[in-house]
């Protein structure tokens, strides 16, 4: 009987000592002191962390004593963390909100921008719906719920299907203000966790239409991308790394690098890269569109 | 001996650390949810969407939420009731001991699948044959969520039935063979009704595993919030919309106190279905 309240005791020990050490935090503010050696994470953009953990890979390999931890998780999410104080840098593919700044402001943190590369964003169908281009106005129509039948807009009698990201997601707030003109989204789109999520939703149906990245829609299979035009007069684009580049796709957007204040220290020389010749390759490499 | 004393107490500390932390997390949801009823306000709960991000008006009513989890549920529990329990009355009463031992560690393993993977099932195989099947446009739906969930709800409800049948007292079966009647009779005249309310207990709780389950439902159901019975219409779970949300907002963000709403209301939800159905397990007599 001894024995057994003996080990139980100890097993209770052990837990408690488990506990403790759990609570015990990965500091990032003493990492920097030295030049090329600690410790930063960047955390954010999904659409970004191809790229994101491409750059990384590089840029420990050029700094073997530094350690760059990529985390996704959604524009929102990485901003988030950036004024919660959890993460050096944050990757979005849309700028700061007003009210996220003003809470960054509250929180004492101020965010520098950095813009390190362009993405355009493709309208993808299932390969088997006729249609081939669509204005943005067709676009805003079908996404808030105007419209819902292919006809309407010169494909076949079938009803629209819209797919769109979780609303976590730097895409669904971009296309949201820069397609849907700020209206809300149609009550009936199927929000979906993940790019692949709807690149596979759209393959699947042939009524479906939903919203990548460039890199996205050139790789994904299945699935059709569509030319965009400014309106009806306008001629129809399609995504390509000229057309975001020139301006004439539509629907394109710069992305984000964000750091609490000044960059210091390791995170100014993860930016240097990143902006960097060799960084800028990477962009391109990795389907997006160097400045 | 004061050293008894003091390990006592530390075992009593240990085993009473699950009381404390649900406690922790009651008083924690309703500290983060706090200040939602003074800006914007609870009335905000009963508007008919769920808009947390819009440039227009943010909307943050539950109502819409609520149905997706009461339609899911609701398709699950009747897809899983009439299986489990005709699956726990078989193990009990019917089947033979070689049966029992191959039966029940399956029915365990089935308990043990990590839900994330029950959902990727859903996605690649349950949802295809759902849009075949009833000719939809897609089979992202309540429907391939809501079965499954019944797939998840089957260990739980399998297992608190099987045992409130096991616990129907031998005495009562034996007066009714003698008094002649038949296996069958026996079965569903006198141990099923005896052990019904333990069933209902286990059906409550299969409930309240199945409204809180989060990955499956997430993949699977769509995650359109609206406001409909409908089955095969997507439908947004509370639980999901935690999942997919709570990442994105700041602290204190109202959105951020909206989703500490939900998590209140699925508490109180699971809590009172808990409650209910340990009360009628004691009243009963099926405590063990």
């Amino acid at each position: 009987m001894n024995n057994i309240r003996k080990s139980l005791t100890v097993l209770a020990l052990a837990c408690a000592l488990f506990i403790l050490l759990g609570c015990e935090r990965h500091s990032t503010d003493e990492a920097a002191t030295e030049k090329g050696v600690g410790y930063i994470t960047v955390k954010g953009s999904d659409t970004m962390v191809h790229l994101l953990s491409t750059w990384a890979e590089d840029f420990m390999r050029s700094h073997p004593q530094a350690e760059v931890s990529i985390t996704g998780g959604g524009s929102g999410t990485g901003i988030a963390a950036l004024i919660n104080g959890t993460t050096d840098l944050c990757a979005t593919s849309r700028p700061m909100m007003e009210k996220e700044t003003q809470l960054a402001a509250a929180k004492g943190v101020q965010p520098r921008e950095f813009i390190v590369g362009r993405d355009g964003i493709a309208i993808i169908v299932n390969p088997q719906n006729p249609v081939t281009g669509l204005t943005m106005l067709q676009l805003k129509k079908i996404f808030t719920g105007a419209v819902t039948n292919w006809q309407e807009v010169g494909g076949q009698d079938r009803p629209i299907l819209v797919f769109s990201r979780e609303s976590s997601s730097g895409t669904y707030v971009f296309f949201q203000e820069h397609v849907l003109a700020k209206a809300d989204y149609t009550q009936r789109a199927r929000l979906l966790p993940g790019t692949s999520a709807v690149v596979q939703g759209v393959a699947a149906d042939s009524g479906a239409i939903g919203y990548v990245g460039l890199g996205f829609a050139e790789h994904g299979e299945g699935i059709k991308t569509v030319l965009v035009a400014v309106d009806d007069e306008g001629r129809p684009v399609a995504p390509s790394e000229e057309s975001v580049r020139s301006g004439d796709y539509p629907i394109a957007r710069p992305l984000y690098l964000y750091t609490k204040g000044a960059p210091t220290g390791l995170v100014k020389e993860f930016l240097d890269f990143a902006m960097g010749v060799a960084g800028q390759k990477i962009v391109k490499e990795t389907g997006y569109v160097p400045m | 001996m004061w050293k008894d004393k003091v390990i006592h107490l530390l075992l009593v500390g240990t085993a009473s650390t699950s009381i404390l932390i649900v406690l922790l997390i009651f008083l924690f949801l309703g500290k983060e949810a706090g200040s939602f009823i003074f800006e914007p306000g609870l009335k905000e709960l009963f508007d008919r969407s769920w808009i947390p991000v819009s440039f227009v008006r943010e909307r943050f009513g539950l109502l819409p939420l609520l149905s997706g989890s009461a339609v899911v549920t609701a398709i699950a529990m009747v897809t899983t009731v009439p299986i489990s329990v005709l699956a726990a009355v078989y193990i009990a009463e019917v089947a033979r001991p070689t049966e029992r031992e191959i039966l029940k560690p399956f029915i365990e393993i089935l308990a043990g699948i990590p839900s994330v993977v029950l959902g990727f099932f859903g996605l690649i195989v349950l949802a295809p044959l759902i849009k075949e099947l009833f000719g939809l446009s897609s089979g992202l739906n309540a429907l391939t969520g809501g079965i499954l969930l019944a797939l998840m709800a089957v260990p739980t409800v399998v297992t608190i039935s099987e045992d409130a049948i096991m616990s129907v007292p031998f005495s009562y079966k034996n007066a009714s063979l003698a008094l002649g009647a038949s296996e069958l009779q026996t079965i569903w005249k006198v141990t099923v009704p005896a052990a019904l309310p333990g069933i209902i207990a286990a059906i409550m709780l299969g409930v309240g595993r199945v409204i809180g389950e989060t990955m499956a439902v997430l993949m699977v159901t769509g995650n359109s919030a609206l406001i409909t019975l409908n089955p095969l219409s997507p439908v947004r779970t509370m639980t999901a919309t935690i999942a997919a949300e709570m990442g994105e907002v700041p602290i204190g963000s109202v959105h951020y106190q909206a989703l500490f709403c939900i998590g209140i209301t699925l508490l109180i939800i699971t809590f009172l279905l808990n409650v209910v159905a340990r009360v009628v397990l004691n009243k009963y007599g099926m405590k063990k």
